[in-house]
This record gives C-alpha cells, structure tokens and sequence, in this order.
C-alpha cells in the first residue's frame, strides 16, 4: 500500500513512547483482575498469608469446581443462572418493548401521540432507586419477590432505548413507509420486514449495553431475592462475604468474580463489529 | 388495464386549500404528464390517486370503481417514488418481488415475473446485488422493475428522473417512453421539467396553483396555450410578454401579448414591433438567445440560428415578429382565441 500522509501513524520515540503509557495503561487496569485470577486458583491459607501470591498456584480446577457446583450460599452455576435469565430478559424485553413503542410513536397519529412521547421521555429523569420503594411494593403485591418476573419486569421499559429507535425510525425515508404501503405492507408487515431489519445495527449496540445493565444490576435483585437459589451472581458476590466471625473463603469468592466477568466480555466481543457499526453509522 | 378518471378532485391541507377541483379523464394505456412549477399540487394530486393522501372532496375511479376509500394495496397501481424507495436491506430481487411475496403469489410464478420484468429492464446480472450497490441508473431502474412485475392497472411516477445526472435522465426518459408503449399501461407522469412532459406525454397537464391550467396533447399546448401562465411555463426560453402599448400598433382588447423567442428576430433600430438594448447574448453553438431590454425596463429574449451575427451588449435593435404568431390575454390571463390556432403538425 503506498505510503499515506495525515495519517496518525508516527514513527520513532513517540511512537514508543506512546505503546509504553498504553501498555503501563493495560497493566495498572489489569492488575486487579489478575490479583483476583491468582487467587482463585491458589489454597485459602496461601491468600491470608503475607505476601499475596502473584503468580496461579495449582487448585485451578477444585476452587471453580467448588464454587460452580457448591458455592457458599448457593451453587455459582445456579447464579450465573439467575443473571443470565434477568440479563437476557431486560436486554431482550427493553428492545421488543421500546421498538414497538417507537414504531407507535413515529408512524401513527393517535391522539395524545406527542404527550405519550414525553411521558416516556421523562421517566429518564426516574432512575430506579428513585422509584424503589413503591415499586418494591408493587412487585411484593404481586407476589413477584423471588421470581424471574420480579427481577425483570420492573427494569424492563426503557425511555432510553425508545428515544434510540425514535429517532432512528426518523431517519427512514417517509417514501419508505408508502413504497411499502403501495406494494401491500400492513403495518406490522412493513415493521417486521423493513423496520427491524434496517434497524439490526442499533438492536446489536442496544443489546450490549442493556445486558451489561442487566447483569450488573445490584441493589433491585438484593431487594426482591432473598432466597439464595434465587441470587444473581453480581449481588451473590456480596452475599459470600462473611458476617461476623466467619472466615472467608475467598478463592471460591474469586473464582466467582472472575465467572461473573465472563459472559459480559463474551457478550461484547461476540457482537463487537455490530455494537461499533450500529454506534458509528446507520447503514442507509 | 384500465382507465383513470378524476372528477372534481380537491384537497385541504387544514384550512389550506392546495387543490381546488381537477377534472382528467385517462383513456385506456394513455400516458398523461402531469407538469407545473413546485407547489402547484402536482405530487399531492398523484398521492391522492396513489391513495396515500385523502381525498378532501370529488372522487378519483380506477376502471369505473371509485378508489377514494381504498388503501393503495387494494387500488391495483404501482409507483415509482424520487428517491426510489427501495428497501436497503434487500436484495434487488427480493426488493421486486415484495409486492408480490405480500399477495401471496406463487413462488415460481414470482420467479418468472421477476425474470421477465429483470431481462426488459438489463437487471439480470445484478439480481443478488444490495440497492446500495447500484447506481442511480440501475436503482431507477429497481423501482422500475419492483412496479412492472405487479402487473397494476395504473402506473404513478412522482419525478422519477430528478435523482440522476442529465445524460441518464435522458436515456431513462427514451426507456420509460419503450417501456410504458411496450406494456400499454395506463399511466400518470408527475414532473416539474417540461422536457420530460413534451417528450413523454401523450396528453399533459399544465398544473399551477392547484388548478389544471390545460390539458391537451403536449405540442397542442405548446402552440395553443391557454393561459399566459402555460405559455411561460411551456417552451424553453419562456415566452416573452409585453404590454400592448410597448408595441407600435394596439391589440384589441388585450392586456398582455406573448411572443416566444423562437418567432422573433433582430431588425436594425427603429424597425419592427419594438425596440430594446442588448444586454447580453448567449452562443449555444446551433442557436443564439439575445437577452434585451425593453424601453419599460422588461426583459425580452430573442432565440436566432447561431449563425447569424451575434450582437454586442448595449446595442440599440429592433425586434420583429409576424403578426399571426402573437398569442393575447386578457386581464384574466386567459387566452383571447384569435381564430387562427394552428395545431402543430407533427413531423
């Protein structure tokens, strides 16, 4: 390829230069987990007694296993459970629920159409703490404590995801709409056929960011789960924690942390080349 | 196939008035242009029969059948929009087919439409291809494709052509022109360039204001104008008006007096019906326009054989034409019928 100019490709010392603060960077970021790695795989005695090991011991495989199958509480299994279901629930939910009340918003005149699109738009100012109490009293009303439903349904609409996909479906030629009206599309038709999947990109970005949200929610499950089968795996962390004079176990703990980090980072580099297209651009 | 016609046809945008009752009767496979300025109603006209706008009064009828309260699936016509309208995410193929995957046509009978309708129009090799990888041409002639293999009674194109660059529009416009003789289907031409509704028309309407100005076989128009706003807006350089008393004689009952450039000439000064400067001219090469001005401070434009000497700004010339060629208005801008209106043979 030949050579380019203007590029941001500089050679020599700052080039190095600039390597050596990301790498310093990487490394300074990356320690803690690495700390957390080691000691997930070494003897709880090793881990209490001075200095911390930094390099893997050998028990790699009792401390996952112990943790996946027994954990403290509740098997971590079982929590990686939890928080896949509340996760791909929230993410899933939030996208179906805010897609079709764009759909709404955008192509039809119903009255009270701009009304309903700034209640939406203003319950962004409401985040969920705000709002915990009574929805706690709601969800317990219900009978929802300790169920999927209790986890999900209260996170899952979503002013934020429906202006996304508001001001999307903006973007798509009114001609669209009637080409599609002329060739015999009823609504739904032209919403499942044209509409979702014009609008995969940004479905693909919205997923990632809301199942992060969704695995890392903490104090709505803490609240409503207090049956440990019924713990996510961010807040059954905490839970493992001892009270009072037990002693932790805390290869078992870390091996838990570093299994709660993995599905969000599979998440994220599964769907990696569709998150930065749907953030970078719209594919008209 | 079938035959279009629009009985007093309005529209209200609120209390906004934009179209104030248009009567057209389409004959079976007849092609009608309908042209005029932006914002004279003519793409909200198409909508209504398209049937993606109300109808605020009058009736539109498909055939016989009155369509007015029929979505656009259930009028049996196709469009063509501007800006194509083709879905991004579908192949060209699946792009032509939609329409009738919707009505539930067979698959094979699908396959052989779009065959078809992809070998008239050169789609062939590009069938599996994404619209975004088209070019305009091609993408024109998608949307093409998408309407023709529907098979409808009445064809509507709103500015189909006004994407592409001008050699294209030109050579779409002479493939349109085959393609609609070829399939004899009714058809309704919406577009704002005169060119393309001389040439495509086999009758057009002259659209201003909401109003069907005229209606008449296109270089009937041309030579009998009904209205001084048809007579400016037909025929390219516009036709020059000018007060009778700008002129050496007085017209009877005239208020004002059209002449187009092209039946004009140059005289020596003080010759001929009146008297301008130069201002400036324009070579073409085959033609020269001589833009004056007149004594009133108005415009006039003189079209001549680009042989004929060219003159230089600030000139003093006269300007003659034959008697018989003026075309008068009244103080309505309605046309004074002079008894004589020649209907343009055409070669």
């Amino acid at each position: 390829m030949a050579e380019r100019s203007g590029m941001v490709e500089k050679r020599g010392a700052g080039h190095w230069f600039t390597h050596l603060g990301l790498i310093v960077g990487v490394l300074i970021i990356f320690f803690p987990i690495w700390l957390a790695f080691v000691a997930s795989t070494v003897t709880q005695p090793e881990i209490v007694k001075p200095p911390m090991p930094l390099w893997p011991g050998g028990h790699f495989f009792e401390n996952y296993r112990s943790a996946l199958v027994s954990g403290i509480n509740a098997p971590v299994a079982r929590m990686l459970g939890n928080s896949l279901v509340m996760a791909l629930g929230i993410a899933l939910g939030k996208i179906a629920i805010s897609l079709l009340s764009a759909f709404a918003i955008v192509y039809f005149r119903f009255p009270g159409r701009r009304l309903f699109f700034w209640l939406i738009f203003l319950t962004l100012m409401l985040p969920v703490e705000v709002r915990i109490v009574p929805t706690y009293e709601v969800v317990a009303g219900f009978g929802m404590l300790n169920s999927y439903s209790g986890l999900i349904f209260p996170l899952i609409a979503s002013a934020t995801a429906t202006f996304l996909f508001r001001q999307f479906f903006m973007t798509v030629p009114d001609e669209l709409a009637e080409a599609a009206r002329v060739d015999g599309a009823r609504p739904m038709r032209f919403f499942l056929d044209i509409l979702l999947p014009m609008s995969r990109t940004n479905i693909a970005a919205l997923f990632v960011i809301l199942f992060i949200y969704g695995w890392n929610q903490y104090l709505w499950p803490l609240l409503i789960t207090t049956d440990p089968q019924m713990n996510t795996i961010v807040m059954g962390i905490k839970q493992m924690f001892p009270s009072g004079d037990d002693v932790a176990d805390w290869p078992v703990i870390m091996a838990t942390s570093i299994l709660a980090m993995v599905p969000p980072i599979v998440v994220v580099i599964s769907m990696q080349n569709l998150f930065i297209r749907g953030l970078v651009d719209s594919e008209k | 196939m079938a035959t279009l016609k629009l009985r007093n046809v309005k529209k209200r945008f609120g209390s906004t008035d934009v179209i104030h009752g248009v009567d057209l009767d389409v004959a079976d496979g007849e092609f009608i242009v309908i042209v005029g300025p932006s914002g004279c109603g003519k793409s909200t006209l198409l909508r209504m029969v398209a049937g993606l706008e109300t109808v605020s009064g009058g009736e539109i009828s498909i055939d016989g059948k009155p369509v007015n309260d029929l979505e656009p699936m259930d009028r049996d016509i196709a469009m063509v929009f501007q800006n194509y309208a083709l879905y991004p995410h579908m192949s060209v193929y699946d792009n032509i087919s939609y329409g009738l995957k919707i009505a539930k046509t067979p698959k094979e009978e699908i396959a052989a439409r779009v065959a078809t309708a992809a070998k008239m129009l050169q789609l062939e090799p590009y069938l599996q291809r994404k619209p975004r990888e088209l070019s305009g041409g091609q993408r024109q002639r998608v949307a093409m494709g998408r309407a023709i293999v529907r098979k409808p009674a009445v064809f509507l194109f709103d500015e189909p052509l006004s994407n592409l660059d001008a050699k294209l529009r030109v050579q779409m416009r002479l493939e349109i022109k085959a393609l609609q003789k070829e399939l004899g289907i009714t058809s309704l031409y919406v577009t704002h360039d005169q060119v393309e509704a001389m040439t495509l028309a086999d009758r057009m309407v002259v659209m201003h204001g909401g109003v069907a100005d005229q209606i008449g076989a296109p270089l009937d128009v041309y030579a009998n104008p009904a209205t001084s706003f048809v007579a400016g807006f037909i025929g390219s350089p516009a036709t020059n008006f000018l007060p009778p008393a700008a002129l050496n004689a007085p017209r009877d009952g005239a208020s004002t007096v059209g002449v187009r450039p092209e039946h004009t000439r140059l005289v020596h000064s003080g010759e001929g019906q009146t008297q301008g400067i130069v201002t400036f001219s324009e070579a073409l090469g085959a033609e020269t326009l001589v833009h004056l001005s007149l004594p009133s401070g108005a415009a006039f434009t003189v079209r001549q054989d680009g042989a004929l000497p060219c003159p230089h700004s600030g000139e003093h010339c006269g300007v003659d034409w034959d008697q018989s060629r003026e075309i008068l208005f009244d103080a309505d801008e309605r046309r004074i019928r002079q008894g004589r209106a020649r209907a343009a043979a055409c070669p």
